[in-house]
């Protein structure tokens, strides 16, 4: 079999989804060469393939386009650029020397040098082994990713009569979806007092649609040996307990899970970097590096985004620090170490540098109405709502930082003090 | 006409027709599932006992030893994997103290070799993630894990190698005692045999009474099992038993052959023989207990579950016998450790034949061994690179939580496999962290590709369990035609 490689790269890129096709325009825009992607699909552009309803690119593009047709842009710039793509590719390992090891269904097992590594890998969806639903182990069962696949894709349905447990957003899509093909879509169950989803799915995808969301309810018996027939629902208690004494039964032949999201690391696993367990991704820096130098990360692998926009911003900077680093164009360190306050589920990067403007990436872990987040004492903007579902985006000017030399900087979002 | 027919294709019923099989022999094997072992073998816990806890004077007892010795040659001619791990049963309390040394007892009675007694110093040392107010310690390295439902497949394939006919999702309706033997009546068709060997499992006394052999009861003893995500991979390395209770061997840490941990089972009594629900009371008896002895264990690091069903007799022994029905035999109640046991207890019923006068006479040409699945996860970068160069599937990963090729997957196909079950549990294509997420619909076309049948008829196991259904156009469509 032939090697379609260079042996060595500039920027290797483990991915080609939004995050890796972002991050070779990135690393192209800072001057990298030779640029490698690695797609394990036939096809570039991830999981925005299945995505076939509109919403993407408001922030980006600045128009509303369908998912495939935000990635076919990203992948015609990168063809435009002469990025090589290599497709039906599968990275097996990576070495602390950056030694790339890939199987190509088409090339065979192959092995690159990278001057630099992003990660790319997106994320997988919870199941529901994750949270153990009880019950039977029916054909029926599957995330609304895989059910979002097989419509979309495949041109099959997963079922007549669908039941959703969790609000996140591929289950609002996929409800909407359904419907529109003329299946029944009982209702949504999500066991939090509030939607896991963005505010305008929720709108668009069930209020639209007189699909009920049943908020603090949770699935709590799948019935059916061969098929899903019937569940069991009960509603929480605020430890999230069920209340089986208060269960009603619905009828259905499909349950689909959309709980939630997983960073897909293994490969960051096997390279022991340093991992921050609230977003399931590597601990990086200012410059998205990870704890192994020269390895970055972006994306869904880095942290769950809500929206593709907020993707391609990230990985289009990590691309760019990746090729600096490649290209021995060498940046201050950084000296100043992101701290999470009150109400701070996750933030990324991990830490900050005085030397240019920073993009801070936040969560809250509860919903606030009302409230001020501040970082140090020398910023603070007011919010009217701020929801876990919405990730919060802040620039921060180099000013700001100037102070804070070898200093811990704390994040916290506190409630609004009425005058 | 059969010389013997075997009902049931769990791991009992799989190892009884490669035994039979080295015979000359009119063999066939009839199961209700769509696949060998699907039923109470596949939710096994997969361990292969030491040999010395049960009790002697027991039939349990009689086949435990016996057949532990009997699986590094079945392991290496049928292709699957066994690790001899070893056992540790705990002593938390003063009073299973005694326990620990009459079952080391009991163990060497009948020749179990290595069992030591291990104090907390060496058992800390061993495996530090456990309590550290374990008192004691049994380890018995003779014990091991297998995965069940490999060793099922196994086991039919040399059998069918050797000329055993195999017919599944045949549910046996009737059988009636005729003169020349049985005739066993099956939806799709009737067969005849001179002999029957009833190892239906959970259902062996309702298939037993269809002749009025049914001189035992089998009640289903449920038992739900947690797999665990790698991240707790190596946590312990050793079969942790704890000092068991009246009913059950007590909820395990077991360290599978492919190496995640799970931890289960339950035991409860069910009335309802297809009953494998999993429960939240099953789910937190589970974890309760383990957490007592490796506190690092967290329900949170599951990633999946299942329940199976223990066939227990009445007499809570194994049941090996020929009836009141001459001709027709009860290989029945083989509960735990009926796994470790099968084997043994497939070359004592083969000696039962032959005491009954049934003519054995050896195949000149009796193969013992199969080649058995390719497993990519496991080759070395130069095997890879080999494998790839013969067949380019092998560079095609289909399911990457388990890196399992689209080479291994056509395998499961060209080895049987109808349904994505029969794919994943032939070759752990989703079985890992992302159950299925990513390469079920890649599985499914496969499936379309080399069978020829369309999308829709795909199945998770069998029939009702299928996984789509055509889009409302195209049933609309159709309906016009």
């Amino acid at each position: 079999m032939n090697n379609p490689l260079k042996k060595q790269y500039d920027v290797v890129i483990v991915g080609g989804g939004p995050a890796g096709l972002a991050a070779a325009l990135g690393a192209r825009k800072s001057g990298a060469e030779n640029i490698l992607i690695i797609e394990r699909e036939v096809e570039a552009g991830g999981i925005l393939n299945q995505c076939i309803h509109s919403g993407f690119g408001l922030h980006y593009f600045k128009e509303e386009l369908t998912g495939p047709e935000y990635a076919e842009r990203f992948v015609a710039h990168a063809l435009s650029e002469n990025i090589t793509m290599l497709t039906d590719s599968y990275v097996i390992d990576i070495s602390p020397a950056l030694q790339v090891a890939v199987l190509s269904g088409r090339h065979g097992y192959l092995n690159v040098q990278a001057r630099a590594v992003v990660l790319a890998m997106g994320c997988r969806e919870r199941t529901r082994g994750a949270i153990r639903t009880p019950g039977f182990r029916p054909a029926g069962v599957m995330t609304a990713g895989l059910a979002q696949k097989m419509v979309n894709m495949k041109g099959v349905l997963p079922g007549r009569k669908i039941a959703i447990l969790g609000s996140g957003d591929i289950g609002l899509i996929m409800a909407r979806r359904l419907a529109l093909e003329g299946c029944e879509v009982v209702s949504v169950y999500e066991i939090f007092p509030y939607s896991n989803g963005l505010t305008r799915n929720v709108v668009q995808c069930l209020d639209d649609f007189d699909i009920p969301l049943q908020l603090s309810a949770t699935v709590a018996f799948i019935h059916g040996r061969d098929r899903v027939n019937r569940l069991t629902i009960a509603p929480v208690d605020a430890q999230r307990l069920p209340d089986l004494n208060k269960s009603w039964d619905v009828d259905c032949d499909t349950l689909l899970f959309s709980i939630g999201l997983i960073p897909e690391n293994e490969l960051s696993t096997k390279l022991r970097l340093h991992m921050d367990p609230a977003t399931g991704g590597p601990q990086v820096n200012s410059t998205l590096e990870t704890s192994l130098p020269g390895v970055f990360a972006c994306g869904n692998v880095l942290h769950v985004h809500d929206i593709v926009d907020f993707v391609s911003e990230e990985s289009l900077r990590a691309g760019q620090f990746a090729a600096d680093l490649a290209l021995g164009r060498r940046r201050p360190g950084d000296n100043i170490a992101l701290q999470k306050g009150a109400n701070i589920a996750s933030c990324v990067p991990h830490s900050l540098s005085p030397d240019r403007e920073q993009v801070i990436y936040l969560r809250v872990k509860q919903p606030m109405k009302n409230c001020i987040l501040s970082i140090g004492d020398r910023y603070q903007k007011k919010f009217r709502m701020l929801i876990p579902a919405e990730m919060i985006r802040l620039t921060l000017a180099p000013e700001v930082l100037d102070r804070y030399f070898g200093d811990n900087l704390k994040i916290e979002v506190r409630p609004q003090e009425v005058e | 006409m059969y010389d013997v027919i075997i009902i049931g294709g769990g791991v009992v019923g799989c190892a009884l027709a490669r035994e039979l099989s080295r015979y000359n022999l009119h063999l066939a094997l009839l199961e209700k599932e769509v696949e060998v072992g699907f039923g109470t073998s596949k939710t096994n816990s997969g361990i292969i006992h030491a040999g010395h806890h049960s009790s002697a004077g027991t039939l349990k007892g009689k086949f435990e030893w016996a057949g532990n010795q009997m699986w590094d040659d079945l392991a290496k001619d049928l292709k699957f994997g066994f690790r001899r791990i070893g056992e540790l049963l705990i002593a938390r309390q003063t009073e299973d103290l005694q326990y620990l040394q009459d079952l080391k007892k009991q163990g060497e009675s009948r020749g179990v070799t290595g069992l030591e007694l291990w104090d907390p110093k060496r058992l800390q040392k061993e495996e530090p993630n456990l309590s550290h107010t374990i008192l004691q310690a049994l380890h018995a390295p003779t014990a091991g894990v297998i995965n069940p439902y490999e060793a099922c497949f196994g086991l039919i394939e040399c059998a069918c190698q050797n000329g055993v006919e195999l017919f599944c999702a045949h549910p046996v309706q009737s059988i009636k005692a005729v003169e020349s033997g049985f005739l066993i009546h099956t939806q799709q068709q009737d067969f005849q045999s001179r002999i029957v060997l009833n190892v239906a499992g959970v259902y062996a006394d309702r298939v037993a009474a269809m002749v009025g052999a049914d001189n035992f009861k089998i009640s289903p003893r449920k038992g739900e099992e947690y797999m665990l995500d790698r991240r707790l991979q190596g946590i312990v390395t050793h079969l942790i038993f704890p000092t068991p209770t009246a009913t059950s061997k007590g909820v395990l840490i077991i360290p599978t052959v492919d190496g995640p941990i799970m931890v289960g089972p339950t035991a409860e009594d069910v009335d309802d023989r297809e009953d494998f629900t999993t429960s939240f009371s099953g789910a937190a008896k589970v974890f309760a207990s383990v957490q007592e002895y490796c506190p690092a264990i967290s329900d949170r690091d599951t990633i999946t579950e299942f329940a199976g069903l223990r066939a227990v007799a009445d007499s809570n022994d194994f049941v090996i016998e020929g009836s009141s029905v001459r001709g027709f035999y009860n290989i029945a109640g083989i509960q735990s450790p009926g796994l470790t046991a099968a084997p043994a207890i497939a070359t004592y019923v083969t000696e039962m034949l032959r005491a009954d006068g049934i003519a054995l006479t050896e195949k000149e040409r009796w193969k013992a061994d199969i080649d058995g699945p390719p497993r990519f996860s496991q080759m070395t970068p130069t095997e890879r690179k080999a494998a790839i160069l013969e067949d380019p599937a092998y560079g095609r990963i289909v399911c990457r939580c388990e890196s399992v090729t689209e080479a291994e997957v056509l395998y499961a196909i060209q080895h049987g496999a109808r349904t994505l079950d029969g794919v994943k549990f032939r070759v752990r294509a989703g079985m890992g962290r992302c159950q299925g997420g990513f390469c079920t619909t890649r599985i499914m076309d496969l499936l379309v590709q080399h069978l020829d049948v369309p999308l829709t008829t795909i199945s998770k196991r069998g029939q009702g369990s299928e996984v789509c259904i055509p889009r409302r156009d195209q049933i609309l469509a159709e309906d016009e035609v």
